[in-house]
């Protein structure tokens, strides 16, 4: 399934929603979404990733992108991430900078 | 942002920089020339800056490769005018740095007299790689016919390292827990989702961390091949690993094999967020690592690094062209040559500025100490370049101060004031003392003050002493006390490897026994080590498992068995709960008494007017230790007054040993110093749970007078101040914790 990232700005909270394969060839797509979502200045950043199947280490790479590129004072919430997703968050420690969730509850 | 008809491997600029921009074309590659510093694959706007050394090629060609795939995706040969000196180096435009791998082909002559070795049939990883492809998955075969078997690979920066940074905590208050990554976490009684990986040992920080050690040092984690001199053992068909991994294959590329995310290329992620995780808790890292050989072994090893690169300059020759073998492992790098320096020194730095890496413990140190025809230099510049560095200013240093080559350091290693070493003799003359060997006290009461028979002489503190009775090399701690012989049978050499002088004892039966006397005794001699590891100045380091009585049945050399022999079993800890506790208890003594980490020697004289030396000797007369040839007991007493030099005030703590077959009475010095009372912290001739008391509940003694120590056993007191309530400094809160985030809400 191809990538794809879609941004909806909810007051302050920025939401994308990503589905697909996050790999070395769908990274920079995900860092343009990442790039507009920070020109809105959000509270906060909730990505959800019920429909993401694979997450590469370029994908990780923009992750810590958007944690760095948000700043200490926006939290980066993961909503609905699972199976080797969520794995991959997990193993390589990433999820120890973010709030893992479920659902979405802000 | 990728196009559609972007070639593979390769995706446009992302950013442009105006002055990073190409300036020739091959194989429809853009290019410039590149900068020679740094060496190795740096990222850089829009591309990738390679730059390699070598003094003797003639022609270098950059081989970029698509991950995993068997032929290369581009062969560019560097152009003449890309060569400054005897570096080559090349910007390369638009690759795709998750996806390329990259290596070497070098030309040159090939004239084993002179000491080159040229093959340009074989593609090379470069000695600066920052992750290595190849071995991704632990134990998975490789093939053998891969034209280029160690990949390099690119590495993003990027770690969100918040604000950890290395510690810091002086090195007198550090307890070195040595430990295996793989070994700690592969069992399944480890319960860990990934077992034998950097991950898995995430887990189990809480349990570092309630047992006291505020220090691991990593068994190697420098990418290098289990699959080297992999064989099936002759007898039981067991396959044999190159397991420890004391020969490496890359010097800054973590081992893929042990990360969980390996397969997935993000290894360097993995440890990073061990390595904060363990600073979260108050724990530092100090990495083993190799210098002394590499993975190529002798002339009839394989080449895939340094020996294609640039022999002569790498490896020690002989006058000959064959390899020097100091090491041991068929080569010896050649540490003392100018470009081999600087590797190691931008190598050590790479891993305490990027890692945040806390020491390193130098693997047969003594060969960095040897000059390019295997001499010993007075005045190592190695070792002095690595003393004085700016960016390791802080990094423990300790040399394990020996090599196969037979050159001996203990006591001797050039230090310039920083260098501590693995104190071999500590180990010997405390295995010794323990097992009952008669002529061991005046010995044993040095290794007590810190050695200062072996680093008082030129100014060095007890800090220069690492202290250990077991390592990865010999016998765990329950073994010491099981075996009188080796039992290396499982590693298929006929039980010729591995040292023969163990000064081990097995306590009257080879091995295990339902005897309750000798387990009872066993136990006894496993908690007199702990008790008197924990009590002397020096910094103590104890090996992984030895808490909870690790066997290894008899094997005093498993580098090669990933199995039980090796796998800590985590079952042990409610088996043996009994020396877990004692351990548990021994350390947080230990941190609870600035008196016995002193930085600097004690002078057996009262400095600080509190009428009592800082140490003072004694046997079963208090005043009055014996000394003879055949005596097997000691005592001494530390004055809390000189605690840290007089800089704190603590306990005074008494300390009887007796290592005699029969039950001996020790007079107590008394009246207890400072008007205060003598209490009971330790007998291990009492069954658990009076065998240890945590600091702050010991019970008074009784007789204030006199104290009967069971054969075998130690006895540990301490007198509190009058007047005060205690004055037990807790022990040391973890450093800068931070609350996880993570969390399921």
């Amino acid at each position: 399934m191809a990538f794809d990232a879609k941004l909806v700005m909810k007051d302050t909270v920025a939401m994308i929603t990503l589905s697909g394969s996050l790999d070395a060839a769908s990274a920079s797509r995900f860092k343009e979404v990442i790039e507009q979502a920070a020109g809105q200045s959000p509270t906060k950043l909730v990505l959800l990733m019920s429909d993401l199947e694979f997450l590469a280490s370029a994908g990780l790479r923009v992750l810590i992108f958007a944690k760095q590129k948000m700043g200490a004072k926006v939290d980066i919430y993961v909503v609905g991430s699972q199976g080797p997703v969520l794995g991959t968050l997990e193993m390589s420690g990433f999820h120890h900078s973010v709030y893992i969730q479920d659902t979405y509850i802000g | 942002m990728t196009t559609d008809n972007a070639a593979p491997g390769r995706i446009d600029s992302l950013e442009a920089r105006i002055d990073y921009y190409p300036t020739h074309e091959i194989a429809g590659f853009r290019l410039r020339p590149g900068k020679p510093f740094p060496f190795g694959a740096t990222l850089v706007p829009g591309g990738v800056n390679f730059s390699i050394f070598s003094s003797h090629a003639v022609s270098c060609t950059l081989v970029l490769f698509n991950k995993g795939a068997e032929e290369p995706l581009a062969e560019i040969l560097f152009p003449d005018s890309f060569r400054i000196g005897h570096v080559w180096s090349i910007m390369v435009f638009d690759l795709d740095c998750e996806t390329i791998e990259y290596g070497y082909r070098m030309d040159g002559p090939f004239d084993p007299a002179v000491g080159h070795r040229f093959d340009k049939s074989k593609i090379l990883l470069d000695p600066y790689a920052k992750a290595v492809g190849g071995r991704d998955v632990w134990g998975k075969p490789p093939n053998w016919d891969n034209i280029f078997p160690y990949r390099g690979r690119l590495v993003f920066e990027d770690f969100d390292w918040e604000d950890d940074r290395p510690l810091e905590i002086p090195i007198e208050d550090l307890i070195i827990y040595e430990m295996h990554v793989r070994s700690f976490t592969r069992h399944t009684s480890s319960g860990a989702r990934h077992p034998g990986t950097f991950a898995a040992m995430r887990d189990k920080i809480p349990y570092i961390r309630e047992l006291g050690i505020n220090c691991v040092e990593l068994m190697p984690v420098y990418e290098f091949d289990e699959f080297e001199n992999s064989r099936r053992h002759p007898d039981t068909g067991e396959m044999l690993y190159n397991y420890w991994g004391y020969s490496t294959v890359n010097f800054f590329a973590p081992k893929a094999g042990f990360a969980a995310t390996g397969r997935l290329g993000m290894q360097v992620d993995e440890l990073k967020t061990l390595i904060k995780e363990l600073h979260q808790n108050g724990i530092e890292v100090i990495l083993d690592v190799v210098f002394n050989h590499t993975a190529e072994g002798n002339e009839r090893g394989p080449t895939f690094s340094f020996r294609g690169i640039d022999n002569k300059t790498y490896y020690m020759l002989t006058p000959e062209g064959y390899y020097y073998n100091f090491s041991g492992c068929g080569n010896t790098l050649n540490c003392n040559n100018p470009i081999v320096r600087s590797i190691v020194i931008d190598c050590l730095r790479y891993w305490a500025s990027e890692y945040h890496i806390d020491g390193f413990r130098f693997d047969l140190a003594a060969i960095l100490g040897r000059d390019p025809c295997g001499a010993p230099l007075s005045n190592p510049p190695l070792l002095e370049s690595l003393a004085f560095d700016p960016v390791l200013g802080k990094c423990k240093l300790i040399a394990e101060a020996w090599d196969a080559g037979g050159l001996y350091q203990v006591g001797s290693f050039p230090a310039f004031g920083r260098w501590a070493e693995w104190n071999g003799k500590y180990r010997d003359d405390l295995r010794c003392f323990l097992k009952g060997d008669a002529g061991k006290v005046g010995a044993l009461s040095q290794r007590i003050q810190g050695s200062p028979d072996l680093y008082g002489w030129n100014g060095r503190g007890p800090t220069a002493s690492i202290n250990f009775i077991t390592c990865h090399d010999g016998f765990t701690l329950y073994d010491m006390f099981a075996y009188n012989y080796k039992h290396n049978e499982a590693n298929g050499e006929h039980n010729n490897d591995g040292c023969n002088d163990n000064e081990s004892w097995n306590c009257g039966w080879e091995g295990e026994t339902d005897n309750p006397g000798i387990n009872a005794l066993r136990k006894r001699l496993i908690r007199n080590a702990w008790a008197i590891l924990m009590v002397c100045h020096g910094v103590p380091m104890v090996l992984m498992g030895d808490e909870m009585g690790r066997t290894q049945y008899g094997n005093n050399n498993t580098y090669c068995q990933d199995n039980d022999l090796n796998w800590l079993d985590w079952g042990l800890a409610a088996k043996n709960a009994d020396l877990l506790r004692f351990a548990q208890n021994m350390i947080a003594f230990r941190r609870a008494h600035p008196a016995l980490r002193n930085r600097y020697h004690l002078s057996n004289q009262d400095y600080m007017g509190s009428g009592y030396a800082d140490i003072t000797w004694h046997g079963e007369r208090a005043w009055s230790a014996d000394w003879s040839n055949e005596s097997r007991v000691l005592a001494f007493m530390l004055c809390g007054r000189h605690a840290k030099s007089g800089t704190v005030c603590d306990d005074y703590i008494y300390v009887a040993m007796n290592s005699h077959w029969e039950t001996r009475s020790f007079e107590i010095p008394m009246p207890a110093p400072a008007g205060g009372k003598w209490h009971v912290a330790v007998n291990t001739g009492m069954p658990a749970p009076e065998d240890i008391f945590a600091p702050g509940s010991e019970p008074e003694l009784g007789d204030q007078g006199h104290f009967l120590v069971t054969a075998y056993s130690v006895v540990i007191l301490v007198a509190r101040h009058s007047g005060l309530n205690t004055n037990l400094v807790k022990p040391e809160e973890p450093g800068r914790t931070k609350k996880s985030k993570a969390k399921r809400k």
